[in-house]
């Protein structure tokens, strides 16, 4: 049951941080706009992995709130998952603070422009200086931290308590029935903030649009990348021979998990398109035009990508429970959602000069380094079968057609 | 002579441990009747996966294309419809305004031949007669069916002495 984080494993991921950090290196040395675009990759992948690690903790308090007994043999690699969280919030802090200082030609977030608010000054934006209430430096950063602080404490309280779980024998539910009531809280606070969050530092890039749906669509998207990720992990643990209580069952239904959040993510998409294209009001629809005008291959693409792949290749039954397939359709979709996060983020701030190239690429693959590195290393710490959870029987003896 | 010899129990897994031995004795089940989906059952008797889910995919198809076709007529070439002062030469053009019902009709096509295609596989139409063995199995009994043509190496009382032994509350036949 005990997983060892060693030999090619940790090579690799040392191997993939390697790759990042010389594509981020060099990357300052591209010319025109070098440091924006550098500084964008890192936090599109940053943004991107920091939501698979929140991921981790919303869908562990999923099962919590819900009671749910099936998952506990995978609730391990929730916890796994979810140790990257605090690395991610650092990364994004990083970022946060290069963008608030302007350094190095990085400009994140058209509204930390202090000349839009001032009415005397040539770039002076009415719409923007409506929006001054809300979205001024000190009220941002203080919700910043305050999401993020959140995030964090609710992570390593789950992790603290379910590893009390495994030393009591006599009265295991006690710590279950504290988890339950911290994951209530918790999903009421992630229903706010997840949306309020994605308003601050994702759609205050496009600081004019905006669009009430937003929340949900970012959300959806963290969602089904989390979901990826752990799925791919667990075939990875079962293709070593250390999952061996995890059966076809459990693999069934996290495939019917990725399968269905990616009908979610779709809709809400497609909604969020649908309304403005058919209003078609041209303060709202600069936000597709941006996209479908000079990212045409991009936006459709993800859409279609990210929907039909899912769609047709999870369908079935035996293609849910076939390992090869959900790695399949997994790692396509995976790279499917990081360029949707690419879509969302890039137009907005390089305009017309964004590119998936080496730089943003490499940036990737150094950060699914870094969080491979974070999440094997964690999951080696403890067993993987958690062993005094109250619904561990009931798991063990899953069986659905 | 009549067809079948039927046992009757009045638990679930009192049924399901009797259908194991009796299968054990080499008499081959031909049906069960409960009242609800016993766990496990249909690995016991060997029953093939439901195609439902193929013809469910198929009825979603067909609605997808007549759906499609249908909105093209009736909004591009019958009657050119101004969808907020947009191109309407091609469907593409207008294909956002015409996905949501495209998707009802898809749902509602795929969900009602699912649902009329399941009754009449299992002959339970409304109006249709019931074939079940005894009017309890849709209420707290189940039902083993033996048929005699199956099992026609076995003699009468051989069947009914395995039945026996594995405690129904009753044995008859019909």
């Amino acid at each position: 049951m005990e997983y060892a984080f060693e030999g090619r494993a940790k090579r690799t991921t040392f191997i993939l941080m390697g790759i990042g950090l010389l594509s981020i290196i060099l990357g300052f040395f591209g010319g025109d706009h070098a440091g924006n675009r550098v500084w964008t990759s890192i936090f599109i992948s940053g943004f991107f992995f920091f939501g698979v690690g929140l991921t981790g903790t919303f869908f562990l308090a999923l099962q919590y709130a819900a009671e749910s007994g099936w998952p506990t043999v995978l609730k391990r690699i929730f916890e796994g998952v979810a140790a990257y969280l605090p690395i991610g919030a650092i990364t994004l802090l990083v970022v946060f603070a290069v963008a608030s200082a302007h350094l190095m030609d990085f400009h994140l977030y058209h509204w930390m422009d202090h000349d839009l608010y001032d009415p005397a000054s040539p770039k002076y934006d009415e719409i923007i200086a409506h929006k001054e209430p809300y979205l001024n430096l000190p009220f941002w950063w203080i919700r910043t931290l305050a999401y993020l602080g959140l995030y964090v404490w609710f992570t390593m309280l789950f992790r603290k308590r379910s590893l009390m779980e495994d030393g009591v024998i006599e009265d295991p539910k006690r710590y279950y029935n504290k988890n339950k009531t911290l994951a209530a809280i918790f999903l009421v606070i992630f229903g706010y903030t997840s949306v309020t969050a994605s308003w601050d530092w994702v759609m205050s890039i496009d600081t004019h649009w905006f669009s009430t749906i937003f929340g949900w669509y970012i959300f959806s998207g963290m969602w089904i990348s989390g979901l990826v990720m752990m799925t791919l992990l667990v075939i990875y643990l079962r293709s070593k021979g250390l999952m061996e209580f995890v059966n076809e069952s459990h693999m069934h239904d996290m495939g019917k998990w990725v399968f269905a959040i990616s009908f979610l993510w779709t809709y809400l998409f497609f909604c969020q398109f649908m309304l403005y294209w058919y209003s078609d009001i041209p303060e709202e629809v600069m936000y597709f035009q941006a996209r479908i005008n000079d990212y045409s291959w991009l936006f459709w693409g993800t859409f279609l990508i990210n929907f039909i792949f899912p769609m047709l290749l999870l369908m079935s039954k035996d293609a849910k429970r076939n390992p090869g397939f959900l790695v399949f359709v997994g790692v396509i979709i995976f790279f499917g959602h990081w360029m949707d996060v690419f879509m969302i983020i890039t137009p907005g701030v390089m305009k017309d000069h964004g590119t998936i190239g080496l730089v943003e690429i490499g940036t990737f693959l150094g950060f699914l380094g870094l969080f491979l590195h974070v999440v094997l290393n964690a999951l080696s710490k403890r067993s993987l079968l958690a062993k005094g959870h109250p619904m561990l029987e009931e798991s063990l003896h899953h069986h659905i057609n | 002579m009549s067809k079948a010899i039927y046992a009757l129990y009045n638990d679930d897994e009192v049924m399901v441990d009797g259908a194991k031995s009796i299968l054990s004795k080499n008499i081959r089940i031909k049906d069960v009747y409960s009242p609800f989906p016993v766990h496990g059952l249909e690995n016991i008797l060997g029953i093939k996966w439901t195609r439902l889910a193929i013809t469910a995919f198929l009825y979603g198809l067909t609605a997808l294309a007549l759906a499609l076709i249908g909105l093209w007529f009736f909004m591009i070439k019958d009657w050119p419809m101004n969808i907020g002062g947009k191109p309407n030469n091609f469907l593409y053009q207008n294909l956002p305004a015409f996905i949501p019902i495209t998707f009802e009709f898809t749902v509602l096509c795929a969900a009602h031949g699912m649902a009329i295609t399941y009754l009449i596989r299992n002959r339970t139409l409304p109006g249709m007669k019931a074939r079940n063995p005894h009017p309890r199995t849709t209420d707290d009994h189940f039902c083993i069916e033996i048929d005699r043509a199956e099992n026609a190496g076995m003699s009468d009382d051989e069947i009914r002495t395995v039945l026996q032994e594995t405690n129904p509350v009753e044995i008859f036949e019909k």
